[in-house]
């Protein structure tokens, strides 16, 4: 599916990621350059997050980077052995859909990578103290049926 | 700022006619100081004429304009005389100095036929010329501030431009009910609006000849200025106001950025890595804009194309950099993209100029590329109906966008398009044609046998003539003539009023889409008449010129035919009232000359020849009828005559 222009970058992102990573972030999965899955772990003390951690699935298509990925979390339920929730976030829907600008086709920049992605979701989970879904959170998850990038999400909110 | 605008002097413009050899440049005007403008209706034969002013003492740089101007001399022609009085007539200025009513090539006046050659030039152009000129006598005016440094250019820009090119912002001198239209009064009829149509080339030339006077005025690259005005949606006015009170912060907004130094190029810099391709190598060509984020070429090319094809964005690329709102602007998009993509970005701009520009509005039809210029702003449609005619031949609602709909407001259009989509009618149907049992409110439509009504859900019985408790009958059952029983009397008067409201309702609806429905008919008739003009012509041994007569009665009667639709729309909304009643006068009149001339139309082609005096008289007479019944509305809805049984 990716394209070389993708394949490429997503390699040289690997590359680096393998190298290094900033704490916190962990690669899971990473053997196709269509999907990857990231853990993500909030650091400092934060009660809503603390001792959790939480998987992200990112989807590429062929025109990554130009085009921003489609990430969301994923839920492994508490009796497996990796208990992964969705994170508790009024911009985080209970399916695991991100509400966030840096995501869409007018927020994203061809300069981020999965690693940046994963950095600004940690900062966006660090500087929040609501514990709640988004509004409509039950209407949107009972009928939402659109793929993650064509869902028009407006971006109002940016103080959490 | 905001003084009034004194439509006092006008510059002229270079001839647009090619300049003759054989007849020798006139002087420049041997009055100094003195520079003699003209209106665009010179013309001492109009009868709209007034004669020029002169006005002293302008600028040395505006005499030089007007002896620029003044070098030919060309008599009057034909196509020019057109076009003056065509052009708009706002800038009538108060006589101060009779001329003289020749205009004869050979006058020893400077002043004389050489503006009238231009003036199909100048009187589109009016605005950019005249506000300059203007200055002299009002220097305090947002328009000669701003148009001012630009107008050397434009005399230069002009030269090569086509009249129809230019006639940017004419529109907002004249609101379509401005006192000075008088003038042409006879020319134009009430219902009709002025307007023009542009093609893609001229809508192109129109931005440019905009762009490049903000860029001469600010002292900003064209393709800076052209961001700039797209961001503050081609006001230019308003544009210059902010940028003089905060320089920065506009630019800033517009995605600008305060530095214009450099030029744009594509670069090799050593030790460049790509950060979003992550490639790196000394000899990476690599660009950045002035906002300093360098990509590499085929990065840019990537992000750009994506943008440009993908999501038909133009007007707002922003730089791939994180965070960086600055535009990407033609100059750079020139630089780094195909040919192809060039001209889908300049397509898209158009299309961006034309959505946001209040006087212009694409044109509907399918396919079609035109778009029209047109003054009347929204807060004239209560009072006007303005329907343009493309030169695609489709005649549309400026206002609206819908397909001709005179005489009705579109408000009301919008209103009564709804009306007939919505299921309200169909509820409105069912409780005309049903009753609900008086128990359980269960809707029944009673299809036949007696009027003992047994609820088939809650058995209640009821007498279906009076609604009326069956067991109150008594005796006289099968025959209810208990007319005045209290038990039924609410249910039939509920009845009674949503009847009479639909039938009022189809009275309207059944005119309205009869109409619709035979100017359909007409259409098929209308590609049929082509056979028909042709087996016409073998038949009857008349010309092609000679049968040309049942095409323009064909179009007639498709015209009239969607004016009398929208009568009954507009008759549905309408109080009762004395112009009510002549309204409807009128409506009949011209449906019976409609309905005339379309029987006469359904003759076999043998008899047609024969008819021809007489369908040429019919056909005169429905547009005669169409103009006299539009008139009279839009007369009215200007003067707010009319009072509707709706608000809106």
């Amino acid at each position: 599916m990716a394209s070389s222009f993708a394949s490429k970058r997503l390699s040289k992102e690997l590359i680096k990621m393998q190298d290094h990573v900033p704490p916190g972030i962990t690669i899971v999965k990473s053997d196709s350059l269509e999907e990857w899955q990231m853990d993500i772990k909030v650091l400092d003390e934060n009660p809503l997050y603390k001792g959790h951690t939480y998987r992200l699935k990112f989807t590429f298509n062929n025109k990554y980077p130009i085009e921003p990925p489609e990430v969301q979390f994923i839920d492994i339920p508490t009796s497996s052995d990796t208990p992964r929730p969705i994170p508790m976030h009024p911009h985080i829907y209970s399916n695991g859909i991100i509400c966030l600008d840096l995501l869409s086709t007018t927020g994203w920049s061809p300069v981020q990578t999965v690693e940046s992605v994963c950095m600004s979701l940690q900062s966006m989970l660090t500087a929040n103290t609501r514990d709640e879904r988004p509004p409509g959170d039950s209407e949107f998850v009972a009928y939402n049926r659109r793929r993650i990038r064509d869902i028009p999400f407006v971006y109002e909110d940016d103080n959490v | 700022m905001g003084r009034q605008f004194l439509p006092a002097l006008f510059i002229i413009s270079p001839p647009l006619l090619p300049h003759s050899p054989s007849e020798p440049p006139l002087e420049p005007p041997n009055f100094p100081g003195d520079v003699v403008a003209h209106h665009p209706l010179f013309n001492p034969l109009q009868p709209g004429y007034l004669p020029p002013i002169s006005i002293t003492p302008p600028s040395t740089r505006k005499r030089k304009a007007a002896e620029a101007a003044i070098t030919d001399d060309q008599p009057l022609p034909e196509s020019a005389t057109k076009a003056a009085h065509t052009g708009n007539a706002t800038l009538v200025g108060r006589s101060r100095k009779p001329k003289p009513a020749s205009t004869g090539p050979a006058t020893t006046c400077p002043q004389s036929t050489e503006s009238a050659s231009s003036a199909s030039s100048t009187c589109q152009k009016k605005r950019e010329l005249a506000t300059p000129a203007t200055t002299e006598a009002s220097m305090d005016s947002d328009d000669d501030f701003m148009s001012d440094v630009s107008s050397q250019d434009d005399f230069l820009d002009m030269q090569g431009s086509d009249d129809e090119s230019l006639g940017e912002d004419f529109g907002d001198l004249d609101t379509g009910f401005s006192d000075d239209k008088d003038l042409l009064k006879q020319k134009r009829k009430p219902y009709e609006v002025e307007f023009k149509v542009l093609n893609p080339p001229e809508i192109e030339r129109e931005q440019l000849v905009q762009i490049n006077e903000v860029s001469a005025i600010l002292g900003l690259p064209p393709e800076s200025a052209a961001i700039l005005m797209r961001f503050g949606r081609w006001k230019q006015e308003k544009l210059i106001e902010g940028y003089m009170e905060h320089p920065e912060e506009t630019l800033e907004e517009a995605g600008l950025g305060t530095n214009f130094e450099g030029t744009a190029k594509t670069e090799v810099v050593p030790g460049f890595s790509c950060e979003i391709c992550c490639e790196e190598g000394d000899d990476l060509e690599s660009y950045a804009m002035r906002c300093g984020h360098r990509f590499c070429v085929d990065c840019y090319r990537h992000y750009l194309g994506q943008k440009i094809k993908e999501e038909g964005e133009a007007a707002r690329i922003q730089c791939p950099g994180n965070k960086c709102h600055r535009i990407v602007d033609s100059r750079s998009l020139d630089l780094l993209v195909t040919d192809e993509l060039k001209d889908r970005y300049r397509t898209l701009l158009t299309r961006t100029y034309v959505d946001d520009k209040d006087n212009l509005r694409w044109c509907p039809a399918p396919n079609c590329e035109y778009a029209v210029d047109c003054a009347v702003k929204t807060r004239d449609l209560r009072r006007i109906v303005p329907t343009v005619r493309c030169i695609c031949k489709h005649e549309f609602c400026f206002g609206c966008s819908v397909a001709d709909h005179q005489p009705t407001p579109c408000t009301l259009v919008k209103m009564w398009l709804q009306k007939c989509e919505d299921d309200s009618e169909t509820a409105n149907w069912i409780s005309a044609n049903t009753k609900e049992c008086p128990r359980c409110v269960s809707t029944i439509e009673k299809n036949g046998g007696c009027n003992h009504m047994t609820c088939r859900k809650c058995k209640h019985e009821f007498c279906w003539m009076c609604m009326g408790l069956w067991s109150e009958h008594g005796t006289s059952w099968y025959n209810c003539n208990r007319f005045e029983e209290k038990s039924g009397h609410d249910a039939r008067s509920a009845q009674a009023k949503s009847r009479a409201s639909l039938e009022r309702y189809l009275h309207y609806y059944n005119r309205y889409a009869n109409h619709e429905q035979s100017a359909k008919l007409d259409k098929d008739l209308y590609l049929k008449t082509e056979k028909k003009m042709t087996s016409l012509q073998s038949q009857s041994g008349l010309s092609w010129i000679e049968v040309q007569f049942l095409d323009t009665a064909s179009q007639a009667l498709q015209q009239c035919r969607q004016t009398l639709k929208w009568t009954y729309a507009f008759a549905f909304y309408l109080a009762r009232n004395n112009i009510a009643t002549i309204f409807e006068d009128n409506q009949a009149d011209l449906e019976m000359a409609v309905e005339g001339l379309s029987e006469m139309f359904e003759k076999p082609v043998s008899e047609l020849a024969e008819l021809k005096v007489d369908i040429l008289d019919k056909t005169a007479y429905c547009n005669k009828r169409r103009v006299i019944l539009l008139s009279d509305t839009a007369e009215n809805l200007k003067n707010g005559e009319w009072s509707f049984n709706v608000e809106w």
